[in-house]
C-alpha cells in the first residue's frame, strides 16, 4: 500500500501543519517513531478499524462482520474514528479526510504521542515493529492453504484456533524462557512399565537380602518411584499458561493447521501490549494532545471546538470507565505530586489533610517523573502504584455489581482499596480467566487438561462449552478444564463429541 | 491501498444467510422480521455471531464507574457494557441487526423450501422501460458532457485548423466540439402479476389467526415480487360483506358480522375483470378463512364463482384454512370436495398453528405456477 496510491498522502497546508506539531513534540522531550499520515475516507477507516488496522489480513469472515457494525454506526451517526496508528517503524497513522481542521491538528499530536509510546515503552520492545509486512505475509500464506485446502476448512480452522487466541502468555517474552524441547510422544508405553526392582540396595550375600531390603520397605520404593515416574512424565512439568505454544508442539496438527496456529498465535502476541497499556496509552496521548493544542497549535477560533470535541473524548458514561478520562487524570496527578514532592516517607506519614492539601516542596520532578512511568509501567503498575485516595475521591470512582434480587447494576462501594482491587482484577490478564495447560496426558491417555486458576469468579458455562469443543477438534481427543463452581472444584469435560461435568 | 474488507464482508453475509436459512422456520414462525421491512430489505436481528472463549459468567463481574450516587443507587442508563474499556468480555445479548435485501430473502426461503421457479402464463404485454448510457450524442446537457470526446473533437479541429501549438497545447473547445453521452432507452417485455388476498375478518378470526395470514402473506409476496419485475397487491376484506382496503387495514380490521364468501369472490371477480385483463396479468388470488360460511347456498355460490369467473383466469387459486376455535373448517372441505386435491389450479392448505406456516407456504408456491 505504501506508495500505491497518491491521493493519500497529506495535502500541502496539513503537510504544513504536521511539520509544525512534529517541532512542538520533539521540544516536549517526545521521541516517537517517525510517522507516515495517511488520509482516508470513512469506508476506508471503517474497513482498517475492522482489520485491526493492518491494510493485509489474511481473509476471514469476522472482520466482516465488524465492517459491517462500523460502517452501520457510522452512517447511523453512532460512532466515528477520527484516527487510528499502527505499532510500526516508521508507524502508519490514518486520519479522516472529513476531520475539521482542528481535529487534524489535535490528531496529529495525539498519534505522535501514542508512537513516542510504542517506541519507548518497555512493555512494546518485544513487538514486531515490521508487522505490515508479517501481517501481508500472514496473508499470502493463508491464502495460499485456502487454495490448496480449501476456503471452508481453512477458515473453519481458523475459527477454532481464535476460540483460544486469548490463552497466551503476554509476559512470556519477558521471561527469557527456553523454548522447551519437544517431546516425541507423550504416550510412552515402555516408560510406563517400573523398573522390576525398585530402590533395592545391592548386596554380594543373597541371605542378607529380605534384611537389607525388607518387603515393606521395597512396597514402599516401589510407590515412590512409580509417583516420581508419573511427576516426571507430566508435560508440561508445570501448568503452563501460553496453551498456544503447549499445542504447536503437542497437538497433532497437520503442517498446515500447524502454520496456521502459529499465525494466530503471532498476531495475538502482537497486539497483546496494546491491550494491557490501553489506559497508559490513550492516557499519554490525550495528555500530549491537550498541552500540545493549549499551549502551541491552537488559535482563538478553535478553542471552543476543541474543547467541545475534548470533552467528549473524555467522558465518562456511568458504569463506564473510560481509558483516556483515567490515563490523562492519573498522569497530571503524577506529576502534580512530584512537582510539589507529594510523596515519599515523610508524605505518607503526615496526618493533617490541611498540610497535606498544601504540600508543596517545589520539587518540580513532576514531568521527568511521568516520563518515567511511560517508559516502564502497563496500566496494571500504573493502577497499582499511582492510584491515590485523592485521585479516587476527586474522580468519584466506585465499585458496581449486580445486585439478581433488582436485576440490575448498582453501586457498591466507593472504598479506594476495593476501587482498586476490582480495575486491577479487571486489568491482570485482560479481564480474562486464567487459564494454564495443566496435563497433555491425562490419565495417559493423550487428553487434555487444562486449569482454571479460580479467583473467585466462575466460568461462564455455556462459552466453556463451545471452547472446549473446538479445543477438541485441534486435540483430536478428550479435553477437559479444571475450575471452580460455588466454592467446588469441577471438570468440565468434552469427550466423543458430549460434554459431561463432575465435582472433583 | 488493498483492503480485502469487501470479501470479508460478503463472507460474513453468506454465513448470515445460512443461519437464517438454517433458522428460517424460527423466523417465519415469530414473524418478527415483518415489523422491520423497509422498502427493498429487511433487517433481520440475528442473535451475535461470536467465537466463544473462556471467558466470566455475564454479570458476575461488576466493575468500577464513576459519578455521584451512593452505595445501592442503580448504576444509570441502561446497562454497562464492560467494567473497563478493555476488559475483553462483554456481557450482554447484543443482537446484530442484519439486513437483507426482499430479494436474498427470497432465495433463502426459494432454497429452503425448494421452491420452484414460476413458469409465468400468457403473453409478455407489458412493457417495461430501462435506459442505458451508451452513445455519446452532439447535444445534450451540460451534465452529461463527455470530457474525453469533447477534447478529442477540439484537439482534432484545431490540428485540421492548424491552431494547434505543441509547444503550448491549449485547446479551446467551442459549441460543435461538444460532446454527451446519451441513452437508448431499452423496452423489455415483462410478465407482470397481481395478487389478491382475502380475508375472512368476521368475529371468529382472531388476533392469532390474523398474525398468521400476515405472517404467510409476507412470505408469498416476498416470493412473488422475487418471481416478477411488477407486482401489485389488492387487499379484501369480508363478513357478509366485502370490500377493499388498503394492506394495513387489511390486517387489522375486526368486523364482527357472520360470514358470506361469495361477497369477497364477487369483489375479487370485479376488480379482475375491471383491472387485470387476464391476457395481460399473472393472477393469484388468496383467500384465507377459518372456515365457516353462512349457508351451504352462498358456498355453492362460491364454487360457481370460482369455477366460472375465478379459476379460468387465475394462475393459481389458494385458499389457506386457518384454525380458529369457532371456525367449523367446512369450506375446506367443501372445496375439497368439488375440486379434488389434485385440481391444477386449486389450492388448499390448512394452517393449524404459527408452526404450520412454513408448509403452508410450500403447499401453495410449490407447484411453480
Amino acid at each position: 500500500m505504501r506508495g500505491s496510491y497518491s491521493d493519500s498522502a497529506l495535502p500541502a497546508d496539513l503537510e504544513k501543519i504536521r511539520e509544525e506539531i512534529r517541532r512542538h513534540v520533539a521540544q516536549y522531550g517526545l521521541d516517537p517513531f517517525e510517522v507516515i499520515f495517511e488520509m482516508v475516507d470513512s469506508d476506508q477507516i471503517n474497513s482498517l478499524a475492522a482489520l485491526g488496522g493492518f491494510p493485509v489480513r489474511y481473509p476471514h469472515w469476522r472482520f466482516g462482520m465488524d465492517y459491517d457494525q462500523l460502517s452501520k454506526g457510522y452512517e447511523w451517526g453512532l460512532q466515528k474514528i477520527y484516527e487510528m496508528v499502527i505499532n510500526t517503524s516508521p508507524s502508519y497513522a490514518y486520519l479522516m479526510k472529513s476531520n475539521s481542521l482542528v481535529d487534524q491538528k489535535t490528531v496529529m499530536a495525539h498519534v505522535y504521542a501514542h508512537a513516542d509510546f510504542f517506541k519507548n515503552n518497555y512493555w512494546f520492545s518485544m513487538t514486531n515493529r515490521k508487522m505490515l509486512d508479517t501481517m501481508a505475509n500472514h496473508a499470502v500464506k493463508i491464502r495460499n492453504f485456502m487454495d490448496r485446502h480449501g476456503q471452508d476448512t481453512v477458515e473453519n480452522f481458523i475459527d477454532r484456533c481464535l476460540t483460544i487466541e486469548n490463552l497466551i502468555d503476554p509476559y512470556l517474552p519477558f521471561s527469557g524462557a527456553k523454548k522447551r524441547t519437544a517431546v516425541s510422544s507423550l504416550m510412552d508405553p515402555q516408560q510406563e512399565q517400573l523398573p522390576a526392582e525398585p530402590g533395592r540396595f545391592k548386596t554380594e550375600r543373597s541371605y542378607m537380602d529380605s534384611f537389607i531390603n525388607p518387603k515393606e520397605f521395597l512396597d514402599e520404593q516401589k510407590k515412590r518411584m512409580a509417583e516420581k515416574i508419573k511427576k516426571s512424565k507430566t508435560v508440561p512439568a508445570e501448568p503452563q499458561k501460553d496453551v498456544l505454544s503447549f499445542l504447536l508442539e503437542y497437538a497433532p496438527l497437520e503442517q498446515w493447521q500447524h502454520e496456521v496456529l502459529s499465525v494466530i498465535r503471532d498476531e495475538a502476541y502482537y497486539f497483546a501490549p496494546q491491550a494491557q497499556t490501553k489506559i497508559m496509552n490513550e492516557g499519554w496521548a490525550s495528555y500530549w494532545h491537550s498541552k500540545i493544542m493549549t499551549e502551541r497549535v491552537l488559535d482563538d477560533s478553535e478553542v471552543i471546538d476543541f474543547c467541545d470535541h475534548n470533552a467528549g473524548v473524555l467522558a465518562m458514561q456511568p458504569g463506564r470507565l473510560n481509558p483516556y478520562k483515567i490515563g490523562v487524570e492519573l498522569y497530571r496527578d503524577i506529576e502534580d505530586r512530584w512537582n510539589r514532592g507529594k510523596f515519599g516517607k515523610e508524605y505518607d506519614e503526615c496526618d493533617d489533610l490541611m498540610t497535606k492539601a498544601k504540600w508543596d516542596r517545589g520539587l518540580g520532578l513532576g514531568r521527568k517523573k511521568i516520563f518515567e512511568v511511560r517508559r516502564v509501567c502497563n496500566d496494571v503498575t500504573f493502577i497499582d502504584e499511582f492510584m491515590t485516595e485523592e485521585f479516587c475521591e476527586r474522580l468519584k470512582l466506585y465499585t458496581y455489581a449486580f445486585n439478581r434480587r433488582t436485576n440490575q447494576y448498582e453501586i457498591a462501594d466507593r472504598d479506594t482499596k476495593k476501587v482498586k482491587e476490582k480495575l486491577l482484577f479487571q486489568l491482570t490478564n485482560m479481564g480474562q480467566p486464567q487459564i494454564f495447560v495443566k496435563d497433555g496426558n491425562y490419565q495417559n491417555k493423550g487428553e487434555l487438561l487444562l486449569w482454571h486458576k479460580f479467583e473467585g469468579l466462575d466460568l461462564d458455562s455455556k462459552w466453556a462449552r463451545e471452547t472446549l469443543r473446538s479445543l477438541a477438534e485441534i486435540w483430536k481427543r478428550t479435553v477437559s478444564i479444571e475450575t471452580e463452581v460455588e466454592g467446588q472444584k469441577k471438570l468440565l469435560s468434552f469427550i466423543d463429541g458430549e460434554f459431561s461435568e463432575k465435582f472433583l | 491501498m488493498i483492503y480485502n474488507i469487501k470479501r470479508d464482508h460478503s463472507r460474513f453475509r453468506q454465513i448470515v444467510k445460512g443461519k437464517i436459512k438454517q433458522d428460517l422456520k424460527k423466523y417465519v414462525t415469530h414473524g418478527e422480521m415483518i415489523g422491520r421491512k423497509g422498502k427493498d430489505t429487511v433487517t433481520i436481528p440475528l442473535p451475535q455471531i461470536e467465537i466463544p472463549r473462556f471467558r466470566f459468567g455475564e454479570k458476575e463481574q461488576g466493575g468500577v464507574g464513576q459519578g455521584d450516587g451512593k452505595p445501592g443507587d442503580p448504576v444509570g442508563q441502561g446497562e454497562p457494557k464492560e467494567g473497563q474499556g478493555q476488559a475483553g468480555s462483554s456481557p450482554g445479548e447484543h443482537s446484530l441487526d442484519v439486513d437483507l435485501t426482499l430479494q436474498e430473502l427470497a432465495e433463502i426461503l426459494g432454497e429452503q423450501l425448494e421452491l420452484p421457479k414460476i413458469e409465468p402464463r400468457g403473453h409478455r404485454t407489458l412493457k417495461s422501460k430501462t435506459e442505458r448510457y451508451s452513445g455519446i450524442a452532439s447535444q445534450g446537457p451540460n451534465s452529461l458532457r463527455h470530457f474525453k470526446r469533447t477534447f478529442k473533437e477540439a484537439l482534432k479541429r484545431q490540428i485540421a485548423s492548424g491552431t494547434y501549438n505543441p509547444d503550448r497545447p491549449v485547446i479551446v473547445p467551442v459549441k460543435k466540439d461538444m460532446r454527451f453521452r446519451s441513452w437508448k432507452s431499452d423496452v423489455r417485455h415483462e410478465n407482470n402479476a397481481v395478487v389478491i388476498y382475502m380475508m375472512d375478518v368476521s368475529g371468529s378470526m382472531g388476533d392469532e389467526q390474523k398474525e398468521i395470514v400476515r405472517t404467510e402473506a409476507f412470505w408469498i409476496d416476498t416470493w412473488l415480487r422475487s418471481q416478477y419485475k411488477g407486482i401489485e397487491t389488492r387487499y379484501i376484506i369480508h363478513d357478509a360483506s366485502a370490500r377493499e382496503v388498503d394492506e394495513d387495514t387489511f390486517f387489522k380490521t375486526r368486523e364482527s358480522g357472520g360470514t358470506l364468501i361469495s361477497s369477497a369472490y364477487k369483489l375479487c371477480q370485479k376488480l379482475i375483470e375491471t383491472e387485470y385483463p387476464p391476457s395481460d396479468w399473472n393472477i393469484y388470488p388468496f383467500h384465507f378463512s377459518d372456515g365457516d360460511n353462512w349457508s351451504g347456498e352462498d358456498t355453492r355460490v362460491c364454487m360457481d364463482i370460482l369455477e366460472k369467473d375465478l379459476l379460468p383466469v387465475s394462475n393459481v387459486f389458494c385458499y389457506g384454512q386457518v384454525e380458529s376455535r369457532y371456525g367449523s373448517g367446512q369450506f375446506y372441505k367443501d372445496l375439497k370436495e368439488h375440486f379434488g386435491t389434485e385440481h391444477d389450479s386449486v389450492i388448499l392448505s390448512k394452517i393449524e398453528n404459527k408452526e404450520g406456516i412454513l408448509q403452508s407456504i410450500k403447499d401453495f408456491l410449490g407447484k411453480g405456477r
